[in-house]
């Protein structure tokens, strides 16, 4: 009896003690005052501004810290009808590339502009990958005011990093391809005679913010993945990450895994301005689209460019250099310094850190480990730093704060570790829920680290949030970093995928954001300034109406004598010269999406008619307590009607209520 | 009759030229804070001009029906700038001439003008807010959007706060350094040793002893 006793209590000893070992639920590694650290009152402004990449949305989302407070969604490489982004005829241009107009993209990372390594609060780039893009976004107005499309690419991943006085910024193909002025109608398996990468740099004005393809550097058949300009002492230099040093064209997650060491390639790009000076660019004939938004016309202007000047590392010596770095290196970081540059190869089990001064020293006494395509190999052993040992499973990124330390992502473990740039040491780890990919500090990627915080990324959330079916949201997580030890603080759900964001002081930026377009400075050919220049006009068989809104009414809002076969172009200027007093345009059955009109814009909606009737048009922003009389309606007659343009607010009322002349 | 004192004349010499200031500053602004307009709307009123939200308090007064305000809704721009001007002339006459009579006369001119300026501003106030279009898609019975002649008052939604701006200030210290200077003068008469020391004359204290004693 009391060894049964016995024999039992120690039976449920095992059960207790097995079960403790298995993982605990979501809730656990939450510290007590968590929720006073993310906490801002009703009313109250966050601390920094976050720009989150939107991955396959293709936008770019503004979120508040420490809130996680989502403010709005830039639409940018997507089209978006409830801004009228690519629907309105305005902004239709903005997508278009030498393909034609193309509605969506793959937006993966942001890059703030800065001025001596800091940000300066100006445009926030991004890069897309699919169909090789980088765009401008305005911080002023939060819209994206500029598309660059990118020749000789396949796959714009590699982007858009950015220099410390916003120089340039860099577009690597993560895809090698035949280029585009030679004949692309090759084997696949000839990749390795046929396909080559390169790198762009896209000049950045200091003063409009205007992108040119300055130059391209042509480089072997690999894949780019990430990079980062240098800063401080290495300014000049472009630091990218390469895989696939195989030059493997299928199944490269086991052909393009076979070498133990790819490579982190230097790019002296003050070497190659001077080559590009000294003539040694070859003018190469492309096809890439510019596209400009104008905040005075309120239109978008396509323009086709058609030369790159290209770079040969063969032609120009010292430019370009290859570090051997392990297993597939995809995050490669430089630190506030710019002495150190962290590579993280994926299947890595340590994480190397390269020296800038050693890579200069190696580079002067040509300390070479032969040449890969015909371009120098610096030496492991005369470049590295060091080794992080032990960090954790499948490192990807890294950012830095202001006091040396550096946070690496790792996606196989899920977890964050915080380690010592001087000694390599460890210094703590935090798990993240689930498959951390990008990191942010704020600044972290500049010559000042503004710190505090520390946002991971992840690609998994499953039983973090209450379940969606089966897709679910991605999220963010946010540490306060101010201790020694992280602490997680939130977590809050993000639009798209998060890849790469940037965090920014509040107010670097809110104090210069735009409230209103002037109207006095709106140079649209189709503006209506004023109720009095409101007109329907027909031009063969398109009716353009200049209409304008204005809290609660449109001017016209009754219109007849469209036909059958018309296509109507509806102009609607926003009068208001209020903030925040948007109004929105609608018309049933149009096949494209509103009109959402700031005060002081003019968009424009094209409207092909299918049948004959009457159609409501109505004001889709709840602008006033009146704002549901804001309504009218549009006549359309059969093509060969006689039924004469007519156009009124207020006045065309039923013959009986009209006085007798 | 007696001067005006040297330091007298001079004080209202500067307070007359400074009153030049509310040529580039506006005299007179009206607030409004409303539960969408947190960070408020101002009307600026100058000598000649009027500045501010007016657009967007156009834009939300047609809903009540109130008349749109301009420049031409006020035939007092067209001579203010004047009046000013004759009203910087006269305190420097003050000053030139020191005399009494005039700085008298003055004072009276200024309080009659101050309330005549007043009532005229209200006379519009009261046209502007009760002289609605009849078609307005707004009607509240009763209701008049007569701005404060000077205070706070609520007019539907909107908390209106009507006050002097700079000009307005300056020219109402200006008036108030007159009176002050009236009021002192008076006291002079009776008093030896500010009589001098207000003159720049060297004043013999123990002389001023012996006489008061």
């Amino acid at each position: 009896m009391k060894s049964n006793l016995i024999k039992a209590a120690v039976v449920l000893c095992a059960a207790v003690f097995i079960q403790s070992c298995k993982p605990q639920g979501p809730a656990k590694a939450i510290s007590g005052d968590a929720a006073a650290k993310a906490y801002v009152a009703p009313g109250k402004y966050d601390e920094f501004y976050n720009f989150v990449s939107g991955g396959f949305s293709g936008q770019m989302s503004v979120y508040g810290l420490p809130s996680g407070r989502l403010f709005r969604v830039i639409p940018v490489f997507s089209v978006d009808p409830e801004k009228g982004w690519g629907y309105s005829e305005e902004t239709k241009p903005m997508l278009n590339t030498s393909h034609g107009f193309v509605p969506w993209d793959d937006l993966h990372h942001i890059a703030l502009s800065e001025t001596d390594g800091i940000h300066d609060g100006r445009w926030a780039f991004a890069n897309g990958n699919n169909t090789p893009r980088i765009a401008r976004v305005d911080l002023k107005t939060f819209r994206t005011a500029e598309i660059i499309e990118i020749p000789n690419s396949g796959g714009n991943h590699s982007s858009p990093f950015i220099t410390e006085n916003s120089e340039y910024v860099i577009a690597g193909t993560r895809f090698s391809i035949p280029m585009d002025n030679t004949n692309g109608d090759v084997a696949i398996n000839t990749y390795k005679e046929n396909f080559r990468g390169t790198v762009s740099f896209i000049g950045v004005d200091k003063t409009t913010g205007n992108m040119n393809l300055s130059f391209q550097v042509l480089l072997p058949g690999v894949n780019f993945d990430l990079a980062r300009a240098g800063k401080g002492k290495s300014h000049g230099w472009f630091f990218v990450s390469c895989y696939n040093s195989e030059r493997a064209n299928t199944l490269l997650e086991v052909n393009a895994s076979q070498k133990d060491k790819d490579f982190i390639m230097a790019v002296n790009w003050k070497k190659a301005e001077e080559y590009i000076k000294a003539g040694k660019g070859e003018k190469r004939t492309v096809a890439y689209a510019h596209n400009v938004y104008s905040d005075k016309t309120h239109s978008a202007t396509s323009t086709m460019e058609k030369e790159v000047m290209v770079l040969d590392p063969k032609d120009c010596p010292d430019m370009v250099y290859f570090m051997p770095c392990p297993k597939s290196p995809h995050g490669c970081d430089t630190d506030p310094s710019g002495e150190y540059i962290v590579g993280s190869g994926k299947l890595a089990a340590i994480i190397p850190v390269f020296s800038f001064t050693k890579i200069q020293k190696a580079i002067a006494d040509k300390n070479y480990d032969g040449d890969y395509q015909g371009i120098p190999v610096l030496k492991y052993d005369a470049v590295l730093h060091g080794e992080v040992k032990k960090p954790g499973l499948g490192p990807l990124h890294t950012e830095f704060d202001a006091d040396g330390n550096a946070y690496t992502s790792f996606f196989v473990s899920s977890e964050v570790v915080k380690w010592k740039l001087s000694d390599l040491t460890v210094l703590d780890r935090a798990a993240t829920f689930y498959s951390v990919g990008h990191l942010c500090v704020p600044g972290g990627p500049t010559k000042k680290p503004w710190g505090k915080y520390l946002i991971a990324y992840n690609k998994i959330t499953k039983d973090r949030y209450l379940p969606t079916g089966p897709e679910l949201a991605q999220s963010a997580q946010l540490f306060d970093i101010s201790g020694d030890k992280m602490k997680l603080i939130l977590d809050f759900p993000t639009i798209g995928e998060p890849h790469y964001a940037e965090a920014i002081p509040a107010d670097l930026l809110s104090k210069n954001s735009t409230k209103i377009f002037r109207l006095e400075e709106n140079t649209h050919p189709y503006a209506c300034k004023g109720e009095k220049d409101a007109k329907v006009e027909r031009k063969g068989n398109e009716v353009h109406v200049y209409m304008s809104s204005i809290r609660s009414h449109f001017v016209p809002d009754n219109i007849e004598g469209v036909k059958l076969g018309d296509v109507v172009y509806f102009h609607v200027t926003n009068l208001e010269q209020d903030w925040d007093v948007p109004h929105g345009f609608a018309v049933k059955g149009a096949n494209n999406a509103e009109l959402l009109i700031m005060p002081g814009e003019t968009q424009t909606l094209a409207w092909r008619p299918d049948r004959t009737g009457v159609f409501p048009m109505y004001c889709t922003d709840f602008c006033s307590a009146l704002h549901q009389e804001m309504q009218g309606y549009i006549r359309v007659s059969p093509s060969g009607s006689a039924v004469p343009i007519t156009f009124s607010t207020g006045t065309n009322k039923p013959a009986a209520e009209t006085p007798a002349q | 009759m007696k001067k005006l004192h040297i330091l007298s004349r001079i004080l209202i010499g500067i307070a007359s030229l400074t009153i030049i200031i509310a040529y580039f500053f506006p005299v007179w602004r009206i607030d409004l804070f409303a539960p969408q307009y947190p960070e408020g709307l101002v009307i600026k009123i100058w000598l000649n001009n009027i500045t501010g939200d007016v657009d967007v308090v156009n834009g939300l007064n047609h809903y009540i029906g109130m008349k749109k305000i301009s420049v031409e809704m006020f035939p007092e721009f067209s001579f203010l700038i004047y009046i000013v001007a004759l009203f910087i002339c006269y305190g420097l006459t003050i000053a030139f001439t020191g005399s009494r009579k005039l700085l008298f006369s003055y004072l009276v001119v200024s309080a009659i003008g101050g309330v005549a300026a007043l009532y005229d501003f209200y006379l519009w106030g009261y046209d502007y807010g009760h002289n609605l279009n009849p078609d307005a898609p707004i009607k509240v019975p009763g209701m008049g959007y007569q701005p404060p002649v000077i205070g706070h008052k609520q007019l539907l939604n909107f908390d209106a706060y009507s006050m002097p701006d700079v000009g307005g200030y300056i020219v109402i210290v200006a008036v108030v350094v007159a009176g002050i200077i009236w009021i002192v003068e008076k006291r002079l008469d009776k008093n030896e040793i500010l009589f001098r020391l207000i003159n720049f004359a060297p004043v013999n204290f123990m002389q001023q002893q012996t006489t008061t004693h």
